[in-house]
């Protein structure tokens, strides 16, 4: 006995070497959160101020190394572990994590769109009474599965990144203890949500189970002979319908406007944008890569999925009254124009992959804006109602022109962002000239035209309409929301007039490969 | 043993579990139909990897276990909070906004 523990000690195990750079944002992000909430055990009530700047201030260091391995382009892609010719296998779990454009591009994506909700957080939070320090924790926990979701090319890694986003978020919406719009949102967004993911599984499980790998690139591979046609449609149906859920897609929408409503409206704007975005990842992940084959199956759902959302969520969102439920419904409408692509990605999947991606960039800033600036006008109305923006340029002229802005964005009207993002769209849908994906661009052209309506309509309110009761005092904006406001803005002008910008970044080569 | 057996039982429990969801109206109730569905999952997990003789089943179905554990945590804190307030977890109650 004691010669095979002799034997054990003595034995050197060799481990393939970890790309510690590679894995670097996350970690950064991990121990960061951890540190915020070790001096948020530590020092408790006295150390509450300064939370947002520290959980902020981990966001930017954790952008730090994106930044660096975007400029070491050459070593790109890259996994979890270093292999040349004298290491040893990676074994099981090569190429389940991977480091490319793609995901360098998303991950820049999620942290900077965290600083901003960090920034529009501060003041709602603080003068809310809540408990904000576990809020800040929270989401930077939401903010780490964000990052592991856009390297994951495996079903176990999605699966883990996807609970790691949404479980602080369930928690995130029933913030506001007392207010029973709060635990509502709650209640409906953890049990879709939770349903979401038991459907999302029982997919991947026949996935697995065809495939016997729950690599995706594996899957994709081994699908592509299998004989079970029905089988690979039933999973890859489910497994798309989980991602619908979260990305609320019609007709799995119908938490997103309650939950977007009775949330605190920072967490309203972290939802409509990170982790709608981490849905889309997820799925993009899943479709380009594991699903190339399959197009036979993915291309004529995603066509319905994408027709639907358009055109339901646009048709709702015209009868609102209430800003931030006709914002979900809108967001709802724009996701459906980010599903358009994968409509049409057969042999185009890089192509689409990018277009998606740029959408999310440029709906990020314009989304976040625009919620920044409901938070703002909120301090003062008391009211999400669109009848109380009534004259608002002329308490608030800057922020007029830059809901305006927000707005012409959303609508897709040139310069500002949004219409590079629809132009992409549509650029991929007409590429391939297929009926499909030109029917499906008149949908979409259809469906701005109705989008325009109700997004102007508030542009109306606040330029021309009278203020509701009367009170022209200027208001003063915190310097936390007023630099929201000039990051989005700046952002949004910038995506629109000089849309290389994106479309350089966004320029990806085989992402389906993945290594 | 046949794979099929599994995959038939599994079957199963997923669609109870799905009707359960849809028509339970107690709220720890629709989190017990939730689990329901992921057991049908794991018995899938386990009985393909036992098929096709790979570890990866396995670990997928451990991954889910823990995750399922702190999402039934959470879960059931709402379920709590929403008790508090209105003294009830009929979750057909909590309607003051109609998506």
């Amino acid at each position: 006995m004691s010669g095979t523990i002799a034997t054990l000690l003595a034995t050197e195990i060799e481990r393939p070497s970890i790309d510690w750079h590679a894995i670097a944002p996350e970690l950064v992000l991990l121990g960061g959160g951890a540190l915020v909430t070790v001096i948020d055990l530590i020092w408790l009530e006295r150390v509450r101020k300064i939370m947002p700047t520290l959980t902020s201030l981990v966001f930017l260091a954790a952008l730090v190394p994106v930044l660096t391995l975007w400029g070491d382009a050459d070593a790109l892609p890259r996994g979890l572990w270093i292999i040349d010719g004298t290491e040893p296998s990676a074994g099981v779990w090569e190429g389940a994590y991977v480091v490319d454009n793609y995901s360098l591009v998303l991950k820049g994506l999620f942290l900077l769109s965290a600083y901003v909700i960090v920034l529009l957080s501060t003041n709602y939070m603080s003068e809310g009474d809540y408990h904000d320090s576990e809020y800040y924790q929270l989401i930077s926990a939401s903010v780490l599965g964000m990052l592991v979701m856009s390297s994951s090319r495996d079903l176990i890694s999605i699966f883990v990144a996807l609970e790691l986003v949404s479980i602080p978020a369930y928690l995130m919406a029933a913030w506001r203890k007392r207010d029973l719009k709060s635990n509502e949102a709650g209640l409906k967004y953890m049990l879709m949500g939770v349903f979401a993911s038991a459907i999302l599984l029982y997919g991947m499980s026949l996935l697995y189970g065809l495939a016997g790998s729950t690599l995706l690139s594996d899957i994709a591979t081994t699908i592509d002979i299998g004989e079970s046609k029905p089988i690979i449609t039933l999973g890859i149906i489910f497994t798309i319908i989980g991602f619908g859920f979260k990305v609320s897609a019609v007709p799995f929408h119908t938490w997103a406007p309650d939950t977007y409503e009775g949330a605190p409206t920072p967490l309203t704007a972290f939802l409509a944008v990170a982790s709608k975005a981490a849905g889309f990842v997820g799925l993009l992940n899943v479709a380009i890569v594991a699903f190339p084959t399959q197009a036979d199956v993915v291309e004529p759902f995603m066509w319905v999925l994408a027709a639907i959302t358009m055109t339901v969520g646009n048709l709702i969102a015209l009868r609102q009254t209430n800003l931030v439920r006709m914002l979900a419904y809108s967001g709802v409408a724009q996701a459906g124009y980010m599903l358009a692509p994968l409509a049409v990605y057969s042999g185009l999947e890089d192509r689409a992959t990018s277009a998606v991606v740029t959408y999310l960039v440029i709906y990020a800033a314009m989304n976040l804006g625009a919620f920044a600036v409901v938070i703002i006008a909120a301090r003062k109305t008391r009211s999400g109602e669109i009848t109380s923006y009534g004259g608002m340029f002329n308490y608030a002229p800057g922020l007029t022109v830059a809901m305006t802005l927000f707005l012409f964005s959303l609508a897709g009207i040139p310069p500002v962002g949004g219409w590079w993002a629809k132009f992409e769209v549509f650029r991929v849908l007409t590429e391939g000239n297929r009926a499909s994906g030109i029917a499906l661009a008149v949908v979409a052209a259809v469906n701005s035209v109705v989008a325009a309506f109700y997004y102007l309509n508030i542009a109306k309110q606040m330029w021309f309409m009278p203020t509701p009761d009367g009170d022209n005092s200027r208001i003063a904006i915190p310097p936390a929301l007023t630099a929201a406001v000039v990051l989005t803005v700046i952002a949004t002008i910038a995506t629109g007039v000089l849309p290389g910008l994106v479309s350089d970044m966004t320029d990806f080569v085989n992402v389906a490969a993945g290594q | 043993m046949y794979l099929n057996q599994f995959l038939f039982l599994s079957a199963v429990l997923f669609c109870i579990g799905v009707y359960g969801v849809l028509t339970r109206k107690n709220g720890v109730l629709v989190l017990m139909s939730i689990e329901l569905i992921l057991n049908a999952v794991n018995i899938n997990l386990v009985a393909f990897g036992a098929f096709n003789a790979d570890l990866g089943g396995q670990v997928f179905a451990l991954f889910i276990i823990a995750v399922a554990a702190a999402e039934v945590g959470v879960g059931l804190a709402i379920v709590l909070l929403i008790y508090r307030n209105r003294r009830s977890i009929d979750v057909t109650e909590a309607d003051l906004m109609k998506g």
